[in-house]
C-alpha cells in the first residue's frame, strides 16, 4: 500500500482483508488487538471461576461443588488471572498497540518476534487450559512443593504451559526495550518519554531478568514430578522451602510486571483530563525504576512463616518497607497533578480516580503485611486475598479499564456511549469494594484462604462478599456491551478526542498502517498541557 | 461536638471489638498494639488522599476552574512526601520487629508438645506418652512450645486468638509458642493449602486450669462441651474437624503406658542404635547420647569442619541422613534411617536423647 492510499481513508483495519491477514500480520497494532481479544477471553474464563468460588462460599458447608472441584476452581482462577491475564494484559495488549505510536515509530524493533511471542503465548495458554478437559489442577497458582509433586492432577501440563508463556513475556520485554532505545522519533529525548513508556520499559527489564528464574523453577518442578530429581521433595532429600524462594524470586517482581504498567496508564490519563502537566515527572519516572529495583530483593516477605531464618525475616521486612516510599511518591504526584487543574470526568478519568481510591487501600494494607509480626497473623488469611485483589483488580484492572476507554477511539476511530460507560465504572467500583473489603475483616478474624468450607460464624461477611461479586460481574458485562456497541455503531471520534499531547494522538484514529504518514518531530514534553480545552467539548 | 466525639468513640470501640479475635495472650496484646497503630495511621493517609481527591474534583472541575495552573512540581513538597513516609515506615518496621521478638522467643521453662500434621488432621504428642488427635489440651498461664513436623505435605498451624502461625514442613521441625491467659476453647486452623480437605484440617486448643489439665493428662475424660466457647465468637462452638470427620476424642490415647522418652529408649534398642551409641557417656563407634542435646558440636560437613548446636533439627537430620554432618573424630559409617522411622518414633527418640542430660 502506498502513502497516497493512506491519505484516502486507508487505515490499519482496512489495509488488508481476510482472516489470514490478521493471523499472519506483523503489524504491532493488529498483534496488540489479537492479544487483547484472547486475554479478554481468558479474563472471562478466570472470572467465571471466581464467581463459582464466591458462589460456593455464599454459605458454609458444600453446596454446589465438591472440595476437590472447589480446589480446582480457585487454582484455575488464580493461574488464569495471573499468568494469562494480568501479566500480559497491559504490556502485551495495550502496550503493543501504543508503545511504537508513542515514540513515533512504524512498528516495534522486531515485528516477527512480536508475532512469535503472540503464538508462544497461545501455545502455552492452550497447553495449560487443555487440563480443564483432563484431570484439572488443584495446586493453587503457587504450585507449592511437595503437594504439587504428589498431586494426581494434571499439574505437569499447567507447569509446562506457564513455562512456555514465560518465553512470550521475555520476547515481548526484549522487543520493547530495543524499540524504546532505537526507534524514538527525532526530538523524543529520554526526559520527554511519556510515563507510560517509562513504566513499560521498567516492566520489560523485570520480564527479561526475572522470568528465566520462573522458567527454571517450573522446569525443575516438572522434572521432580516426572523423574524425581530430589531437589524439592523432602522424601528424596530435597527442600520444599527452596521451591518457595525460587518461586517468589520471580513472582514478587511479577507483581510489579502487573502493576507498573497500570501506574503508567494512570500517569498518562490524569494529566490529559486535568489539562495540566504531570506533577513531578522525574520523580514518577525515578519511582518507577526504584520500585522495579527493590522488587528483586523483597521476595522473602512471602515467607515470613515458612521456616526461613529470623535474620532473613528481619532483612526482608526492612527492605519491603522501601517499596512503599516510591509508591507513595506516585500517589502524591498524581494528586499534585489534579491540584489546580481543570478537571474533566470522562470515563478514563473516573477509572483513574477509582484507581487512586482502591490502590491507596491496596498499598496501605501492604504495609501491614510488610511488618513481620503483623504478617504472622495475617498471612495466608483472607486479609492477603483482599490486599492483593485491591492491588491487582483495584489497581491493574481499573487502570486497564481507564486505558481501554482512553485508547478505545485510537483503536477503533469510534466513541462508546459515555452514559453506560460511567454507570459501569460506578458498578465496578461499588461491586469491587463490596466484594473485597469484607475480606480484610474475615482475614483479621482468622479465616484462612483456599478454604472450601468455613465456620458458620463467618457467614454474613462471606455473603456480602459474594453479593459484591455479582455487582462486579454485571459491571464488566455493561462494559463489554457498551464497548461492543461503540465498535459497531459508535460515532466517529476524530483523531484526538481528548486533546491529548502524546504522539499516538498526532495521527488519524484508527491509525494508518504505517502509523504516521510523516515522521513526527518532538519539540516538547509529553504533558505540556496549558489549559487549552479538550477537543471533545466540555461535558464536565 | 462532645456528642460527635462520643459517637466516634463508640464506633471505634465497636469496630475494635468485632473485627478482631480476642487477644488471649500477652503476645496477642502486643500484636494488637501495632495492628491498631497501623490501622489508624493508614486511615490518616487514606482519608487525607481521598479527601484531597474529592476536594480537588469539586473545586477544580473544568466547569468552574478554567485556567489550570501551569506547574511541573514542587521540590520541597516532593522531599517532604518522600521523607516523612520513610520515617513512619521505619517506625512501623522497628515496632513490628520488637513484637516479632516476643513471638519467637519461647521462655526456657516452656512445656513442650510435639505436633504432627498429616492430610488432614493434627496429632499432638505429650512428654508422658499421651497422644491426641484434633484437640490440644494445655494448662492456662503456662508457656507452651510446639515442636511441629509434617508427615506428608506443607501445613501451617494457626491460632488466631494468640496471633501465632508457622508452617509445618515435612523433613524439619518448626516451632510456635504461646501462653494462654484465657481458659476455654480456641480455634486452630491449617493455613497452608494441603489438598482436598484443607478446610477440614481444624483443631481445638483447649485451655484448662492446671488441676484439670493434670487430670486429663492422667487419663481422665474432660467434658469439653461444658467449657466456655471460643471467646472470639461466644455464640458458636469452636470446630475440631470439618463436617463428616470422625470424633477426635476417640483418638486420644491417654498416657499410663510409657512416656515419650521411654518409648524412645525402647526404640533405640529395637532399632539397633545402642550398638554404636551409649547412654552413659562412654565412647562407642558413634557419640554417646548423654549430654548431647544443646551442646555445641564440631562436625564435618562437605569436607569442612563447622560448629553446630545440637537441637531437634540437627538430631532429626543425623538420624535420617547421618552422613550430612558427621561429628569430628567419628567414622562416617551410620546408615540412613530415612523411611525406617516415622514422625512419632522420631519424636520419641529425640525426646529420649533430650532426657539424658
Amino acid at each position: 500500500m502506498s502513502h497516497s492510499a493512506s491519505a484516502h481513508g486507508d487505515n490499519y483495519l482496512n489495509h488488508s482483508h481476510g482472516l489470514k491477514s490478521w493471523l499472519l500480520t506483523l503489524d504491532h497494532k493488529r498483534i496488540g488487538l489479537m492479544y487483547l481479544f484472547v486475554i479478554l477471553g481468558m479474563f472471562l474464563l478466570g472470572g467465571l471461576f471466581a464467581l463459582g468460588v464466591r458462589l460456593e462460599l455464599f454459605s458454609p458447608g458444600m453446596q454446589y461443588l465438591t472440595m476437590d472441584q472447589y480446589n480446582r476452581f480457585f487454582t484455575y482462577h488464580g493461574a488464569i488471572m495471573v499468568f494469562m491475564v494480568i501479566i500480559p494484559l497491559i504490556p502485551a495488549a495495550i502496550g503493543n498497540f501504543i508503545l511504537p505510536m508513542q515514540i513515533g515509530a512504524k512498528d516495534v524493533a522486531f515485528p516477527r518476534w512480536n508475532l512469535v511471542s503472540f503464538y508462544v503465548y497461545i501455545l502455552g495458554a492452550t497447553i495449560a487450559s487443555s487440563t480443564l478437559f483432563l484431570k484439572g489442577v488443584d495446586t493453587g497458582w503457587t504450585f507449592y512443593a511437595p503437594y504439587s509433586i504428589k498431586t494426581g492432577s494434571s499439574a505437569t501440563l499447567v507447569l509446562l504451559g506457564a513455562f512456555i508463556m514465560g518465553f512470550s513475556s521475555i520476547l515481548t520485554g526484549l522487543n520493547f526495550i530495543v524499540t524504546i532505545h532505537k526507534l524514538r522519533a527525532p526530538g523524543l529525548t529520554w526526559d520527554r518519554l511519556p510515563l507510560f513508556l517509562w513504566a513499560l520499559y521498567a516492566t520489560s527489564i523485570i520480564q527479561v531478568l526475572a522470568t528465566p528464574v520462573l522458567a527454571i523453577t517450573l522446569l525443575l518442578l516438572v522434572l521432580e514430578r516426572v523423574i524425581g530429581i530430589g531437589i524439592f521433595d523432602p522424601t528424596l532429600g530435597g527442600d520444599p522451602v527452596l521451591f518457595q524462594h525460587f518461586f517468589w524470586f520471580y513472582s514478587h517482581p511479577a507483581v510489579y510486571i502487573m502493576v507498573l504498567p497500570a501506574m503508567g496508564v494512570i500517569s498518562d490519563v490524569i494529566p490529559a483530563f486535568s489539562r495540566k502537566p504531570v506533577f513531578g515527572y522525574k520523580a514518577i519516572a525515578a519511582a518507577t525504576f526504584g520500585i522495579a529495583l527493590v522488587s528483586f530483593v523483597v521476595w522473602g516477605h512471602h515467607m515470613f512463616v515458612s521456616g526461613q531464618s529470623d535474620f532473613a525475616n528481619f532483612v526482608f521486612s526492612f527492605l519491603t518497607m522501601l517499596v512503599a516510599v516510591p509508591t507513595g511518591v506516585k500517589v502524591f504526584s498524581w494528586l499534585g497533578t489534579m491540584y489546580k487543574g481543570s478537571l474533566r470526568f470522562d470515563t478514563p478519568m473516573l477509572y483513574a480516580m477509582g484507581f487512586l481510591f482502591v490502590f491507596t487501600i491496596g498499598g496501605l494494607t501492604g504495609v501491614f503485611l510488610a511488618v513481620v509480626s503483623v504478617d504472622v497473623h495475617l498471612t495466608a488469611t483472607y486479609f492477603v486475598v483482599a490486599h492483593f485483589h485491591y492491588v491487582m483488580v483495584g489497581g491493574t484492572l481499573l487502570a486497564f479499564l481507564a486505558g481501554l476507554h482512553y485508547w478505545f477511539p485510537k483503536f477503533s476511530g469510534k466513541m462508546y456511549s459515555e452514559g453506560p460507560a460511567r454507570l459501569a465504572s460506578w458498578m465496578i467500583m461499588v461491586g469491587f469494594n463490596v466484594t473485597f473489603f469484607p475480606q480484610f475483616i474475615l482475614g483479621v478474624l482468622g479465616m484462612p484462604r483456599r478454604y472450601a468450607d468455613y465456620l458458620p460464624q463467618l457467614t454474613t461477611l462471606n455473603r456480602i462478599s459474594t453479593m459484591g461479586s455479582w455487582i462486579l460481574g454485571l459491571g464488566f458485562l455493561v462494559v463489554a456491551w457498551n464497548l461492543a456497541r461503540g465498535l459497531k455503531s459508535g460515532r466517529a471520534s476524530g483523531p484526538n478526542p481528548w486533546g491529548a499531547l502524546t504522539l499516538e494522538w498526532m495521527t488519524a484514529s484508527p491509525p494508518p498502517h504505517e502509523n504516521f504518514l510523516v515522521e513526527p518531530v518532538v519539540t516538547d514534553g509529553p504533558y505540556e498541557y496549558r489549559g487549552e480545552k479538550a477537543l471533545m467539548g466540555d461535558n464536565a | 461536638m462532645n456528642k460527635l466525639l462520643l459517637c466516634l468513640l463508640l464506633i471505634t470501640s465497636t469496630a475494635q471489638a468485632t473485627t478482631i479475635p480476642v487477644a488471649a495472650s500477652d503476645v496477642a496484646q502486643s500484636w494488637d498494639g501495632i495492628y491498631w497503630f497501623l490501622v489508624y495511621l493508614s486511615l490518616v493517609f487514606f482519608v487525607g488522599i481521598v479527601a484531597a481527591m474529592i476536594i480537588f474534583a469539586v473545586k477544580y472541575r473544568s466547569g468552574v476552574y478554567k485556567k489550570p495552573k501551569y506547574i511541573h512540581g514542587n521540590t520541597p513538597l516532593e522531599i517532604i512526601w518522600t521523607v516523612i513516609p520513610t520515617i513512619l515506615l521505619f517506625v512501623c518496621f522497628g515496632w513490628g520487629w520488637q513484637v516479632y521478638k516476643e513471638m519467637i522467643h519461647a521462655p526456657s521453662d516452656s512445656m513442650e508438645v510435639r505436633v504432627i500434621g498429616k492430610q488432614w488432621l493434627w496429632q499432638f504428642v505429650y512428654k508422658n506418652g499421651t497422644s491426641s488427635v484434633g484437640d490440644l489440651f494445655v494448662p492456662v498461664n503456662k508457656p507452651v512450645k510446639l515442636i511441629m513436623s509434617s508427615e506428608d505435605v506443607l501445613h501451617a498451624f494457626f491460632i488466631p486468638n494468640f496471633r501465632v502461625k508457622k508452617d509445618v514442613v515435612p523433613g524439619m521441625y518448626s516451632n510456635v509458642w504461646f501462653e494462654a491467659k484465657v481458659p476455654g476453647i480456641h480455634q486452630v486452623y491449617c493455613t497452608e493449602y494441603c489438598g482436598t480437605s484443607h478446610s477440614g484440617m481444624l483443631a481445638r486448643l483447649i485451655v484448662l486450669s492446671e488441676a484439670q489439665w493434670k487430670d486429663w493428662l492422667s487419663g481422665k475424660k474432660i467434658d469439653v462441651d461444658a467449657l466456655p466457647a471460643d471467646p472470639t465468637f461466644p455464640g458458636f462452638r469452636a470446630n475440631r474437624l470439618g463436617e463428616g470427620m470422625h470424633d477426635a476424642q476417640a483418638g486420644t490415647q491417654a498416657g499410663g503406658q510409657l512416656s515419650l522418652a521411654d518409648k524412645g529408649k525402647a526404640l533405640v534398642s529395637s532399632k539397633g542404635c545402642v550398638a554404636c551409641h551409649s547412654a552413659d557417656g562412654s565412647k562407642l563407634v558413634g557419640p554417646s547420647y548423654k549430654g548431647l542435646y544443646g551442646r555445641e558440636e564440631k562436625v564435618v560437613e562437605g569436607g569442612k569442619t563447622v560448629s553446630v548446636n545440637v537441637d531437634d533439627n540437627y538430631l532429626r537430620e543425623s538420624i535420617e541422613n547421618p552422613l550430612a554432618k558427621v561429628v569430628e573424630g567419628y567414622p562416617p559409617s551410620m546408615p540412613p534411617y530415612k523411611g525406617l522411622v516415622n514422625e512419632e518414633e522420631l519424636a520419641a527418640i529425640i525426646e529420649y536423647i533430650k532426657s539424658l542430660k
